[in-house]
């Protein structure tokens, strides 16, 4: 799934400035999962923004809605197509994907991002997400024992570890974090498979996916 | 006039090499007094690339230098700041004015450093750059092209003989060794057992390559011990710190000095490896005086 934080109420509050009608839009799928742009915090969002604004002596008018996936046209325009005509700006609360999605429906209308995408991951204990793909386009984890280097590797390298993996086997860059090549040889060596630490990696090509990415299926 | 490092490395019995720092700025006055003490005192001065991930002025131009003043340098390049391209690029160039003997080096973290919001490239990593290095000696560069007039880099690498675990760094270092290197420059080391056992281990996969054991001047207990807390791969033994806690008030220098005379002189006495690598971190003009506590 996708990752994203939100951003500080401060600078959404300046993005919006001299805009009084404001929709402000969540995401069901990865967002909310994330906590960061379900309609929880759609809700909290739109109450913070009132009450900073109102503190300012500037009344907004906030409306709400929350789209089951933002990244999906027919969906944002099912959910949003009466609602944009009733503001003069929308405050996305998807991921990057979703700000763009609503932005290229609603040409006219000015969208902006609540949220910083961070990364594709997963959740790694209540309140705690973890970075696991880079989509690469050239997946090597059949090699590595189902751990990617590309991303949990801070340098991404391909060949082994860095000479400032720390004591205990963690990052130079994060004593907190683990290192990937230690937690990659410790997965293979329990699957017999550490042959295939030894191999020799080629330099990554970085045209497996010619951006921007564009896939058209076989069968379309 | 110094001999090619190709030549020493095979000639000499006991190879020693200095670390040349750039400095921060465009002033290479003190760059120049250090390379002039040096250059004629060691095998080689090996020169840094933006270390620890803080910009200076560059590896190549601290090597030319080096070059101009008549001394034999060692261009280390990281894969931190430059992707393929442009390393191949500075390859070239580093040929083509005389300087032959490249450290393939990953590169510290960007995090380290002091542009911390910085691109990482990281385009290849340290063993792919020894390959690079290889496909350029061949005479084409990384994609087939023939170059017009070709390369012959004596090539070195990095081994981190105080790494735990060291299960997965050993098979880093095989695979650097199986890619074919001259020569191995390890990290700080300090217990002389761990330098042992990464020995055995180089020459298990190749009996030829030369191993110099770095060296970094400790000028006090209490960098010691700030080295051990902060600086991964190197670790300072317990009897050292003693040592040095012990040293009278502003001696710690003059101790650390010793410390590194005595652990050179047992390198060579016992013949663990093959030379040396002295980093004098800023203290490069006392390098003569290491050497001499070296009986060198």
């Amino acid at each position: 799934m996708i990752i994203a934080e939100r951003k500080p109420l401060e600078e959404i509050k300046n993005m919006l400035s001299g805009y009084k009608e404001i929709l402000v839009v969540g995401c069901r799928t990865c967002v909310t999962i994330c906590w960061a742009g379900g309609e929880k915090e759609v809700g909290i969002l739109s109450s913070q923004l009132k009450l900073a604004s109102s503190r300012e002596g500037n009344e907004l008018s906030i409306l709400e809605a929350t789209v089951e996936r933002q990244c999906e046209k027919e969906m944002v325009i099912e959910e949003l197509r009466d609602k944009v005509q009733e503001v003069e700006a929308i405050l996305s609360m998807g991921c990057g994907v979703g700000v763009q999605t609503i932005a290229e429906i609603f040409e006219e209308k000015p969208v902006f991002p609540a949220l910083n995408t961070t990364f594709i991951g997963m959740p790694e204990a209540e309140g705690v997400w973890v970075e696991k793909c880079g989509a690469c386009g050239d997946c090597m984890l059949y090699w590595t024992g189902g751990i990617c280097p590309v991303v949990r590797c801070a340098k991404g390298l391909l060949n082994g570890p860095c000479g400032g993996t720390r004591r205990g086997g963690k990052c130079e860059v994060d004593p907190e974090k683990d290192c990937a090549w230690v937690l990659i040889y410790r997965r293979l060596e329990k699957q017999g498979r550490l042959d295939l630490m030894e191999r020799y990696y080629e330099p990554k090509n970085y045209r497996a996916v010619k951006r921007p990415g564009r896939i058209e299926a076989a069968t379309a | 006039m110094a001999i090619p490092f190709r030549e020493a490395l095979k000639t000499k019995d006991f190879i020693v090499t200095a670390e040349a720092a750039p400095v921060k700025g465009a002033n290479t006055e003190k760059m120049q007094e250090h390379i002039e003490l040096l250059k004629d005192r060691v095998d080689a001065l090996n020169v840094t690339d933006n270390q620890s991930s803080v910009m200076r002025y560059p590896s190549l131009g601290t090597c030319l230098l080096i070059k101009e003043h008549g001394g034999e340098p060692i261009l280390q390049i990281t894969c931190r700041d430059r992707n393929r391209l442009a390393i191949q690029a500075d390859l070239l160039f580093a040929f083509s004015r005389g300087i032959s003997n490249v450290l393939c080096l990953t590169g510290d973290s960007i995090d380290v450093g002091d542009h911390k919001e910085a691109k990482p490239v990281f385009d290849l990593d340290s063993v792919q750059l020894i390959h690079l290095v290889h496909t350029l000696n061949s005479g084409k560069d990384m994609a087939g092209n023939e170059l017009d007039g070709g390369v012959d880099f004596c090539i070195g690498a990095s081994a981190t003989p105080s790494a735990d675990p060291i299960e997965p760094q050993l098979v880093k270092f095989r695979k650097k060794l199986n890619s074919g290197v001259d020569f191995i420059q390890t990290q700080a080391v300090y217990d002389l057992e761990e330098l042992k056992r990464c020995m055995e281990h180089a020459h298990k996969v190749d009996r030829k390559v030369k191993v110099l054991a770095g060296i970094v001047l400790l000028v006090g207990a209490k960098m010691a011990a700030f080295m051990n807390e902060n600086v991964p791969g190197i670790f300072v033994p317990e009897y050292l710190i003693d040592e040095l806690a012990q040293a009278p008030k502003g001696t710690g220098l003059s101790k650390g000095i010793e410390i590194a005379g005595r652990l050179i002189t047992q390198i060579r006495e016992e013949k663990i490896c093959d030379g040396v690598h002295i980093m004098a971190i800023g203290r490069e003009e006392r390098v003569p005086e290491i050497l001499e506590a070296a009986g060198l």
